[in-house]
């Protein structure tokens, strides 16, 4: 296994050769990737925004947004400014401190979790021993701010929608972990990096995906019912509740549960593809071909394209899979909130406990297979 | 420094996702307009005079589901470390493990049959 590039070692390595001391030089590269990261956020939303609508679009054989910029690129900015020049409407019966703490506590933690994505063995802003299980903890906050904004609206639309959303998440919250939980049983570790590099050394063939056939389908019905998406949108059914909590909000209130929801939908992507696809890893493994071409695996340049590579993969899988649930949208229907919820309950639930026993027990007849 | 090495920047990170509602609310608090007005601050409720508040007493369906979440992802954190040091442990940590996700599944039934998890 190669090292990899480590961009955050050569930086410090750099300034202290300038004579700061490498407190100063760790200091000074500290909030670097982190910028970076939330700046690729930011744009990763005008990409997602303009994808969807682009393929909605294709689906039902429209043009879709065409004027604003080559190919209606900038249409999400737009929007995003038209947000910005709206007036900012409270209602009279309304608390206004959660009204306002409401969408802030639905977009702190998506864009926190953001922390844990590895684009490549080094490249990650940190790796904390407890990676995954830190953005199943975050995840949970998400549902507290809907809470908070349907209930501070005093609107009965935006309660309805905001127990809904509520009621929802926390379903589909015990599935979602118990899946993460097959794959940790695998990897031996809740670090995302080691969690990627179990998969490593077999190209697509090492991949978690095969080894978890089942996880692989609750996560993903689980994940789009934690992100929303249909056919799990009951909390803004638009036929039964308006908008759901979003009701009352207009302006940039509004607009932050966008940013909230599409930046959610891209992190859940990209930890799936972290979790069963190999993250960064391309299908045929960089490290067979550099070994098959007699390259070393620490030259320089082969370094930063194994990187660029790795970025790419991780960027691309993500946006194979938003496309895919883009796609679901306009394929499947809505459930009803009770099917939603034995769906939940009576079949993920059961399923991913006898996943979780039947991965436990394979570990032990397989080691080798199973991350032993 | 720090005890828990990486999670400074954890703590950075989390200053930094603060700023951004600040940021977005605080540059749209400039550029918006300003109106006053009671009738726009009105409740919506599809164009009919709002009839009474919302925060009223809702149904007990959502507080029971809320309670069956909270057994079973107390069982999923306490799964968490015996996941990480399953390869450790061997056969036995796998039998305990089984016994112990048993005694929530009798849970699960329980609520099942006696009509928690229902919607209506």
């Amino acid at each position: 296994m190669s090292q990899g590039i480590d961009l955050q070692g050569s930086f410090v390595e750099l300034l202290t050769q300038f004579g700061l001391p490498a407190g100063v030089a760790k200091a000074m590269w500290l909030p670097l990737p982190m910028t970076l990261i939330l700046l690729a956020a930011t744009v990763s939303i005008f990409v997602t925004v303009w994808l969807e609508r682009k393929i909605s679009a294709a689906a039902q054989q429209r043009i879709g947004p065409e004027f604003a910029g080559p190919l209606g690129t900038l249409q999400a900015a737009a929007d995003g400014i038209k947000l910005l020049f709206k007036e900012d409407i409270v209602p009279a019966k309304a608390d206004t401190i959660l009204f306002t703490l409401g969408p802030a506590l639905v977009v702190i933690p998506v864009f926190l979790s953001l922390l844990i994505i590895p684009f490549g063995q080094n490249l990650v802003i940190t790796d904390i021993g407890v990676g995954i299980f830190l953005w199943i903890a975050l995840s949970s906050i998400t549902p507290i701010g809907l809470l908070m904004s349907g209930y501070s609206s005093n609107n009965k639309y935006s309660l309805l929608g905001g127990l809904r959303a509520a009621a929802q998440s926390i379903s589909y919250e015990i599935p979602l972990a118990l899946a993460v939980l097959a794959i940790v049983l695998m990897s031996n570790s809740l670090s995302t990096i080691d969690i990627v590099e179990q998969q490593s050394g077999y190209g697509i063939l090492g991949w978690n995906v095969w080894r978890q056939p089942v996880g692989f389908l609750i996560f993903w019905i689980a994940a789009l019912a934690e992100c929303e998406r249909l056919p799990f949108d009951l909390p803004e059914a638009e036929e039964e509740l308006v908008a759901g909590y979003q009701t009352e909000y207009t302006g940039m209130k509004f607009g932050l549960f966008y940013v909230g929801s599409y930046v959610n939908l891209v992190l859940s992507a990209l930890i799936f593809s972290i979790l069963y696809l190999g993250g960064w890893e391309s299908p045929i493994s960089v490290d067979l071909l550099s070994g098959l071409f007699g390259v070393s695996e620490t030259t320089p340049w082969l370094q930063v394209i194994t990187a660029a590579i790795g970025i790419v993969m991780t960027v691309v899988k993500a946006y194979l899979l938003v496309f895919l649930a883009v796609l679901l949208r306009w394929t499947v229907p809505r459930v009803r909130i009770d099917q939603l919820l034995d769906l939940g309950w009576k079949f993920l639930l059961p399923v991913a406990l006898v996943n979780l026993l039947l991965t436990a027990a394979l570990k032990i007849t397989f080691p080798v297979a199973f991350g032993g | 420094m720090f005890v828990l090495t990486g999670y400074e920047y954890l703590l950075v990170f989390l200053l930094l996702c603060g700023s951004v509602p600040i940021l977005a609310l605080g540059i749209a608090y400039f550029l918006r307009p300003k109106r006053e007005g009671a009738s726009r601050r009105t409740t919506y409720e599809s164009g009919m005079e709002p009839i009474g508040g919302a925060w009223i007493q809702f149904n007990i369906r959502y507080y029971m589901f809320a309670l069956v979440f909270v057994i079973f992802d107390v069982e999923t954190v306490f799964l968490y470390p015996w996941a990480v040091a399953f390869s450790q442990l061997g056969i036995l940590a796998f039998i305990e493990a089984l016994i112990f996700i048993a005694i929530l599944v009798v849970g699960l039934v329980y609520a099942w049959r006696k009509g928690a998890l229902e919607w209506s």
